[in-house]
């Protein structure tokens, strides 16, 4: 499976050894689009305008994810609201009734699916076309799954959960197809609803089945999932059809790591390293820690590096430093393993 | 048999509410209640809490509770708030997507009147209305936290059967307390005469009609026939996941006098109207020993809804328990 690595190794990577580094997807958006947003709602600001500052937010938090160092950078999801309310919005049948909590103050507007749901326009095409021009690294999609997009809504109309979550893996398939084709290489699909009901991922599979069916072999798949019971869900995901998991673990210290381990790992794994839900911002021999607790389930070459979960909670100027501190503790990390300081099994 | 609307409390915040205490408070894990919070955010709580009581007021519900509106680490929150407990990670809530705290017990749970405190708040808005006092059960308070203080489960659940005790014991007479333990459905406990202990140990300080109350599936028969047993008044279950498990339980063993029926969704938009209600309580009643009072409720904690629909749901609740105007 990781062959499909090499392609996100800079040219002038400096260490025989490459631990892949990318972020997993939404990162804070600058004041100024909060207030352009606030603008363009009130109708103070054009469509035009709106437009040109979503594309302008979308350049900079690309460009700052390429001066953190990142191999493989997202825009930061300027453009989304949200995980699943961003992809409802586009998707006929659903309805929004107001926001709902998710944890402390952060909330989302959870939608109803109230009729037969429908595709009706590319979700993410524009976003990929405008991050890969101007981005100078391998661009990433991070795009929700069925099964978050089923679970995280509320479900009015279908008769359960699994059909609905059907229902959707073909309009993800379509959109999923729709991004190969505009020339994505690197396409993660958001699961962290597997997490919140483990027995269901036999329908998890079953939708990445679908999903994935016709994804030519040189793109780059992963899954990530978040804040769960692991064990749950391990080794029975080995199964799923992605080359890469990417999991949170920083969040409470490796606690879980040994989970990965027996029956060993045979994917790609992308632990994350830096925390997402702490404003305080790990030092480099932390996050080395962390990478080299992760060296002990894989090997070098199968190991991603990035953070728990998307960063856009923290303040910008945080997630900036995790995301450099996360990148040169990989470097650093990548040079011991170069030099024999540190071995694979550490 | 009489039917009395009330809600499991838990509610979500007027939206208002939300943007104000997101901006008051922060939204990163230290930002959450921790029981010192200052005068400004106190005073967003106390506009909303007399909203979510008026709410209640105006859809004519037969019990008001306090809202629970402080609650940032849900059923955990009478720990979040204590000295003796460090507040640390995030972990998810039952299967959902939601989060609290992970909280960590580090000391002796002693007393710390914050609920007395909230019921307090509540009957100076509503003081001539019955009141309904809402906490965590002991079993699923325990099974939420961690302890690194007391040693063993045992000792621990009994720590903490006996906080929620001393919490109980210093509120404001109430009209029925209201038990939530989701745990003994979602993860139930192997040792039925701790549990059975634990619980009878909150109920005997607690006043008013107490009901433990059940969601996200049924109690095992075992456990439930042991609840029948104990020293509460009432057993809450949940007939939105669970209606044929319930309808088997009431067939097999009956239903206590006091009942709390979960009859309408908290955890989906949809609104449910009076008939959908009759026909889930007249399935569940067939051929069961009728209880003396049926509480019509959310079968969950409301903050899962948004504050619209929860308001909704509030009236289709009383709707539930109006008799139907028969011709004449």
């Amino acid at each position: 499976m990781s062959d499909v690595r090499e392609q996100f190794r800079p040219p002038n990577h400096q260490h025989e050894h490459f631990l892949l580094t990318t972020v997993v997807g939404s990162y804070p958006k600058p004041n100024w689009l909060r207030n352009s947003r606030d603008q363009h709602d009130d109708a103070e600001l054009s469509d035009e305008d709106w437009e040109e500052a979503l594309d302008d937010a979308s350049r900079l938090i690309t460009l700052e994810h390429e001066r953190a160092g990142l191999d493989a950078v997202v825009d930061g999801e300027m453009r989304r609201t949200e995980m699943v309310e961003y992809f409802a919005e586009r998707i006929g049948g659903y309805e929004f009734h107001g926001p709902v909590k998710v944890w402390g103050h952060n909330y989302f507007d959870k939608p109803s699916v109230v009729e037969e749901l429908s595709y009706e326009e590319p979700w993410l095409e524009a976003e990929f076309r405008y991050t890969d021009e101007v981005a100078s690294r391998p661009v990433k999609v991070p795009i929700t799954g069925p099964y978050t997009l089923a679970s995280w809504s509320f479900n009015e109309h279908y008769e359960d959960t699994e059909t609905l979550a059907n229902v959707l893996a073909t309009l993800v398939r379509r959109e999923v197809e729709v991004l190969v084709d505009a020339g994505a290489k690197y396409i993660q699909i958001d699961e962290p609803a597997l997490a919140t009901t483990p027995d269901d991922h036999r329908i998890v599979g079953d939708c990445l089945e679908t999903v994935t069916e016709s994804i030519p072999a040189d793109v780059r798949t992963g899954l990530h999932v978040c804040y769960g019971d692991y064990s749950r869900i391990y080794p029975e995901i080995l199964e799923y059809p992605v080359d890469e998991f990417d999991i949170e673990l920083a969040n409470k210290e490796y606690e879980q790591v040994d989970v990965f381990k027996d029956p060993p790992f045979t994917k790609d794994f992308a632990p994350g390293v830096v925390d997402a839900h702490d404003a305080s911002v790990e030092s480099i021999d932390t996050i080395e820690g962390n990478i080299r607790k992760a060296l002990s389930v894989v090997p070098p070459e199968r190991l991603t590096v990035s953070p728990d979960c998307g960063l856009k909670l923290l303040p910008r100027q945080v997630a900036f430093e995790k995301t450099r501190n996360m990148v040169r503790a990989a470097r650093n990390v990548e040079e011991k393993l170069d030099e024999g300081i540190i071995t694979p099994d550490a | 048999m009489k039917r009395i609307a009330t809600t499991t409390g838990l509610y979500p915040l007027p939206d208002w509410a939300k943007s104000q205490l997101r901006e008051q408070k922060g939204r990163q894990r230290d930002d959450l209640i921790s029981g010192n919070e200052g005068e400004d955010v106190t005073a967003t709580y106390d506009t909303a809490r007399e909203e979510v009581i008026e709410r209640q007021q105006a859809a004519e519900l037969d019990r008001i509770v306090e809202g629970q509106l402080r609650w940032d680490d849900m059923l955990c929150h009478p720990l979040a708030v204590h000295d003796a407990v460090e507040a640390g990670g995030i972990l998810r809530y039952y299967d959902n997507n939601n989060f609290y705290r992970e909280m960590s017990v580090q000391g002796e749970l002693t007393t710390t009147g914050d609920l007395a405190t909230e019921l307090n708040a509540a009957a100076r808005i509503a003081p001539d209305d019955a009141r309904q006092a809402v906490l965590p059960g002991p079993c699923s308070l325990a099974d939420l936290a961690t302890d690194e203080y007391y040693g063993d489960e045992d000792a621990f659940l009994d720590a903490v059967a006996g906080f929620l005790a001393e919490e109980v014991r210093s509120c404001p007479a109430v009209e029925t307390t209201l038990l939530l333990e989701p745990s003994l459905a979602v993860d139930p406990p192997p040792e039925q005469a701790e549990t059975i202990d634990a619980i009878e140990t909150v109920a005997e300080a607690a006043t008013g009609e107490v009901i433990v109350h059940t969601y996200w599936g049924t109690p095992s028969t075992g456990l439930y026939a042991s609840l029948l047993d104990a020293s509460v008044d009432g057993v809450g279950l949940d007939l939105v996941t669970s209606a044929s498990d319930v309808g088997a339980l009431g067939r097999e063993y009956g239903y206590p006098d006091a009942t709390a029926f979960g009859v309408v969704d908290g955890q989906n938009t949809r609104i449910e109207t009076a008939e959908e209600i009759d026909r889930l309580l007249d399935d569940a009643l067939t051929d069961a020993d009728m209880p003396n009072r049926a509480y019509l409720t959310i079968n969950t904690e409301a903050f899962y809804l948004p504050f619209g629909r929860f308001d909704r749901k509030l009236a289709a609740l009383a709707d539930a328990v109006t008799p139907e105007e028969v011709a004449p």
